[in-house]
């Protein structure tokens, strides 16, 4: 009898202990399954809106540069307005600013240099159309500096979406310094971005056409702080057998690898 | 940091498309020289832009807007003037 009852009491407890058990597993279960796909949803989510960064972000060095069709200056413009010549996109923060006037007016003081050279310039910033015109009239009036080139207004910041112009820890609203020297074929050769506080150097972006000309037309490559009239980088070689050949070329070489040449 | 934000910011934008037609829907200077380089014949917008002194892009570009509006035709590349350029002073 008191068998039956200890059996009968253990029986009892192992039940509640098999029920809470199970009522415990199943909950936990349940939340695992929950974080799992929270966890799953959420990597999705932001795997999408990677995905999305990625597509209207930061353009790469040798792909197309995003064609657009926009309003400026000189009427509605698309990019491929532009094939057959050299491009120097440039966008600046806000018309009627100090930093973006000194930049403007260093710009048209060297167009004729980037005409010679077979290139355009184009602007842009988030500004109106009237606000480009009022302000390079001012610029013309005030400092006797005219601005030949293209201003685009792009007040839906779509190109500059395009473009990755919009830094949102510089500001979210203006365009940082940005310039992309896209070449006749409208491929993307070189990007420069600079924040709101610091004026570009233009005759460095006219020494980087430059350099990308002379690549272009010589196949070779250019070295740290070259100019014009410099010596270029021979390309190295790829294989042993042109390894050693290399040092027998006539070349001013430092080793098989760094080798200089007068164009 | 002022912004110019006219109020009739559509108006003047509309406006700014065309340089080569003005508002009143007449050939603007721009427009007149190009249509005048075409006159003897079909042009690319190469050759526009080598007969008026034009950047490429401004011919290509005006070129476009004048066939919007209907001043010239454009076949195989090459613009061609209208009827309506033609009786246009």
């Amino acid at each position: 009898m008191v068998l039956k009852g200890a059996a009968k009491s253990f029986l009892t407890i192992f039940g509640f202990f098999i029920v809470f058990s199970a009522f415990f597993l199943t909950k936990y279960i349940n939340k695992g399954i929950r974080i799992e796909i929270s966890a799953y949803t959420f990597w999705r989510k932001n795997m999408s809106v990677e995905a999305e960064k990625k597509e209207a972000g930061l353009p790469v060095l040798g792909q197309m540069a995003p064609d657009f069709e926009a309003v400026t200056t000189h009427g509605k413009l698309r990019l491929s307005d532009f094939r057959g010549s050299w491009v120097v996109l440039f966008s600046h923060p806000a018309d009627f600013t100090p930093v973006c006037t000194t930049e403007f007016i260093a710009f048209a003081q060297l167009y004729d240099e980037f005409k010679k050279r077979n290139a355009e310039l184009l602007g842009l910033s988030v500004d109106s159309v009237s606000s480009h015109i009022a302000w390079i009239r001012n610029i013309e009036e005030k400092m006797g500096v005219k601005i030949p080139f293209p201003i685009i207004a792009d007040l839906n910041k779509e190109v500059a979406a395009k473009y990755g112009m919009i830094h949102p820890e510089q500001s979210k609203t203006e365009t940082v310094r940005c310039v992309f020297i896209i070449d006749p074929e409208g491929k993307i050769r070189a990007m420069l971005y600079y924040p709101l506080t610091t004026g570009r150097n233009m005759r460095e972006i006219l020494r980087l056409l430059d350099a990308l000309q002379v690549t272009d037309k010589y196949k070779v490559a250019t070295p740290a702080n070259w100019q014009p009239g410099d010596p270029v980088v021979v390309p190295p070689p790829t294989t042993i057998e042109e390894a050693e050949e290399r040092l027998k070329q006539g070349y001013e070489c430092k080793d098989w690898y760094l080798c200089m040449k007068k164009l | 940091m002022q912004r110019l934000v006219p109020m009739h910011e559509e108006t003047l934008k509309e406006k700014s498309l065309m340089p080569c037609i003005s508002p009143d829907g007449k050939p603007t200077s721009t427009g007149a020289k190009m249509l005048q380089a075409i006159k003897e014949g079909a042009q690319t917008p190469e050759e526009v832009a080598q007969k008026t002194g034009l950047p490429l892009y401004r011919a290509r570009s005006g070129l476009r807007e004048l066939k919007e509006a209907q001043y010239l035709q454009e076949e195989a590349g090459k613009y061609q003037l209208t009827e309506k350029a033609q009786k246009t002073p």
